[in-house]
């Protein structure tokens, strides 16, 4: 096989030695651990295509990997497999302010799109928390969002087509300049596929025009409950926001202890919302929202006095994880979506759980889109932890779906989550998402093993599948 | 208002062990669209009836046989509106037919299409079992979204049953501004408009005249008002919605219709023919007697593809796919419905 490989890529572009592979062990959920076979560095897509052909003549697994910022464990190599590294893909190949668009290569991050198309007024929407690091060829395969899917969307309304190369070595064009393409939607299926059906070699975003004038209101409650109402009478008054983030007390707390955004610590929860359009338009919503938040028991609202004082508050939000570290050694991200109005219930119930296990949980919460991170702190260092971390997260995952939400909002399944799968869907579903995959990678070789379960899998777990709300036995009381 | 569900999955079922192709039928007001459909009818009509709607959590849920209108009528009392504005053909239009045929109205250059606010969706696959996708939440990237891609499937791959749809709130207010031009200025000017932070929801360049329509807060509405000038047009509203359904003299000038979507920046095509510009550039009508393969090679040429939308040889309504593309929409056809019974040929001849 390197003897094959040698004739097309230079000596550079292929890693077999144990500490040149190390840096590719894991992706960002460090828990799993795995050196690959190989690792590759090409930097054309006739490489990658050629790279694909060999792997699947010799039927050799191949992982597609980005930046490696992925929580969920997507891009773990295979020991027995190629670890495909797409980082030398990073130029933006064109920008045209008249169609907002931009040609970008999969390796480009995703802050540095909306940094190189701000000079004609333009931003590419979905920012997810690690936009800095972050790829856009990772995006896709995660159909990652951000502080801003709300009002924006996800990668997969932002994006307008792929260039992709099949588990074969084919490649595709998936999707077009235009707004739609004929035949079926293959763009949105690709979306949030983990890498199991095709290698994205090239994205076209579409870019936004970027807003006027935005706006921070901070507000702070001394019950969760009336947070939450908060939130539904923002949405009822036909506002919807650019940003709508919730911290319960422990997150709080931590993020101020690090970030010394002015929180308020001996609130219960706070809510950030931020407002953008024109001048006027905010100036007017602004006031209306710190009504709807007063009217619904807010113990204080504050408005950011200036652009330093906004970006205060929002720091405080975008460092609540790393700020974790100041309460514990380490932590486990959880990812699980609700209908915002279980939230109530739902966060009643983490406490109760972490209670039952004993390790302190803080959430952090997109009110606006129900995605609730709860992070649950532990010591890895300690015996048992790692795993009772872990079963506590499944157990919180599975009353994500028993209230009618689902096991991850935005982290993708990849490994981790892969036995919560057995919970949320069916044997004929997982059957089904099995069947897509053979139509686009007959012979398994693209990321085999993640995002979907086999049936097997599910079987020896003997998960118990709730659906939609629907428990085998809905008289037992569970909350 | 009933659930039908348990009825069309063993309908499904008996016909997938016969071999027996389904002609799915909603209301059947898209039937001019695509390709002739043939075989038994499996009429989705009487699953009907919405199931969630609760204004707060921005989600609706419905059987696939509800009537559009009688969504739109319960949105509107909760003061919110599918944002991707579904044409209706005929007052029984249902919301399976305007997911499976996934057209959107003129907003969707500035609001997102259908597949962009499909949640989640229960289908039959081709083999008579119940499957369930995607969820009632925003966010949702367990398992491959199988609820968008059944946008636009005009039935070939799963019989619809349920659909959850994210909503938005109505604009508090909306006007239309019209000012006189020519195609080629219209299509710069909507290019130039789109790069700025406008309200803008609507354009259309329509008879030598190019209307903007404005929504949004009464601030954001009267500042863009004031940024552009031009003429306020009367019944505005009235103009959107007869271009939305079709119901403009343009649509039924007894020509072929042509539904071209191209990159919203590329200029005026040379076409033969009246033409209507929408979605800022990104889709043009085109009303012509000129030849199918012209029509094709301009639009593909430009980066789009065409659709023949009404009259002309149905049998070739869909713009071609390139072998590749098409083998690989077989194979996903077979992964949902292996014995190929849901609508085959309805979208190619080929599956």
């Amino acid at each position: 096989m390197l003897a094959a490989l040698r004739e097309f890529l230079p000596a550079d572009a292929i890693l077999a030695d144990e500490e040149a592979l190390r840096p590719y062990e894991c992706d960002g959920l460090s828990a799993y651990r795995q050196l690959p076979m190989l690792a590759l560095l090409p930097e054309t897509v006739a490489q990658v295509q050629r790279i694909m052909r060999l792997c699947h003549e010799l039927r050799v697994p191949v992982v597609a990997r980005g930046a490696g910022t992925g929580l969920s464990g997507g891009a773990l190599p295979r020991q027995d497999g190629v670890l495909l590294s797409l980082a030398k893909f990073n130029r933006i190949l064109s920008i045209d302010p008249l169609a907002c668009t931009a040609r970008v290569q999969p390796g480009v991050r995703n802050l540095a799109i909306s940094q190189a198309v701000a000079p004609d007024g333009l931003f590419y929407a979905p920012d997810p928390s690690s936009q800095i690091a972050c790829s856009i060829g990772g995006n896709v395969a995660e159909n990652s969002g951000g502080v801003h899917c709300l009002k924006y969307g996800l990668t997969v309304h932002n994006v307008l087509k792929l260039e992709v190369v099949t588990a074969e070595g084919e490649l595709l064009t998936i999707g077009s300049d235009a707004l739609d393409s004929p035949g079926y939607d293959l763009l949105a299926l690709l979306h949030g596929s983990e890498g199991m059906l095709g290698v994205v070699v090239e994205v076209t975003v579409k870019l936004l025009p970027l807003p006027e004038c935005v706006q921070v209101l901070l507000a702070a409650f001394d019950r969760i409950e009336n947070a939450g109402q908060a939130v539904g009478e923002i949405i009822a008054a036909g506002i919807v926001p650019a940003g709508l983030e919730m911290m319960d007390q422990l997150a709080i707390r931590a993020a101020e202890g690090f970030a010394h955004a002015g929180y308020p610590t001996d609130a219960e929860a706070i809510l950030l919302c931020e407002l953008d359009g024109g001048v006027e338009e905010v100036a007017a919503q602004v006031q209306a929202v710190r009504q709807l938040l007063l009217r619904s028991g807010a113990t204080e609202v504050r408005v950011a006095v200036d652009d330093a004082d906004r970006q205060r508050l929002w720091k405080g939000r975008k460092s609540a994880f790393p700020a974790m570290g100041r309460l514990a050694p380490d932590y486990y991200c959880i990812d699980g979506t609700i209908p915002r109005r279980t939230l109530p219930q739902v966060l009643r119930r983490i406490g109760e759980l972490s209670a039952e296990f004993g390790l302190p949980v803080a959430n952090v919460f997109h009110a606006g889109d129900g995605n609730l991170h709860p992070l649950i702190l532990y010591d890895a260092s300690r015996a048992g932890e790692l795993a009772q971390a872990e079963a506590l997260g499944g157990r919180i995952l599975t009353l994500c779906v028993e209230v009618g939400g689902t096991i991850t909002g935005e982290h993708g399944v990849g490994m981790e989550k892969i036995d919560q799968m057995c919970v949320q869907f069916r044997p004929t579903e997982l059957a089904l998402f099995h069947a897509v995959k053979h139509a686009f990678d007959a012979d398994g070789l693209l990321n085999p093993g993640k995002a979907v379960p086999t049936l097997h899998r599910c079987a020896e777990l003997g998960a118990m599948h709730v659906h939609g709300g629907r428990l085998p036995h809905p008289e037992l009381e569970r909350f | 208002m009933s659930d039908m569900a348990l009825e069309i999955a063993q309908q499904v079922r008996a016909a997938s062990v016969k071999n027996q192709p389904l002609h799915v039928l909603g209301a059947g007001s898209r039937h001019f669209l695509g390709r002739a459909a043939y075989g038994a009818t499996l009429s989705v009509a009487p699953h009907r009836g919405i199931m969630a709607y609760e204004p707060r959590e921005m989600v609706i849920t419905a059987r696939a046989g509800t009537l559009l209108a009688e969504i739109e009528a319960e949105l509107d009392a909760g003061g919110q509106m599918l944002a991707f504005e579904p044409p209706r053909f005929s007052e029984a239009s249902t919301l399976g037919g305007a997911i499976a045929s996934g057209l959107s109205g003129p907003r969707r250059a500035y609001a997102g299409a259908a597949r962009d606010f499909v949640l989640g969706c229960r289908i039959v696959n081709g083999k008579g079992e119940l499957l369930t996708f995607g969820g009632q939440v925003m966010k949702n990237v367990a398992g491959y979204d199988v609820s968008r891609l059944m946008v636009g499937a005009y039935g070939t791959l799963g019989v619809l049953l349920d659909v959850s749809l994210k909503v938005l709130p109505k604009p508090a207010m909306s006007l239309t501004l019209r000012q006189e031009c020519s195609a080629q200025q219209a299509l710069r000017e909507m290019r130039e408009l789109a790069g700025r932070p406008l309200p803008i929801d609507a354009s259309c360049h329509l008879d030598g005249q190019l209307h903007l329509r404005l929504s949004g807060t009464p601030q954001a509405v009267a500042a863009a008002r004031r940024s552009l000038g031009g003429k306020e047009m009367e019944n505005g509203g009235d103009f959107w919605t007869r271009l939305r359904h079709q119901q403009l003299p343009f649509f039924q000038d007894g020509h072929a219709l042509w539904r071209l979507s191209v990159p919203a920046a590329c200029g005026p095509l040379a076409l033969d023919g009246d033409s209507v510009i929408e979605w800022g550039g990104a889709q043009r009508w085109l009303s012509t007697d000129a030849d199918a393969v012209l029509v094709r090679g301009m639009a593909q040429q430009a980066g789009g593809h065409a659709m023949l939308f009404r009259g002309g040889d149905r049998n070739a309504a869909f713009h071609p796919l390139p072998d590749g593309l098409l083998a690989l929409h077989q194979r996903v056809k077979r992964a949902f419905d292996p014995h190929g019974i849901l609508n085959p040929g309805r979208i190619y001849a080929e599956f």
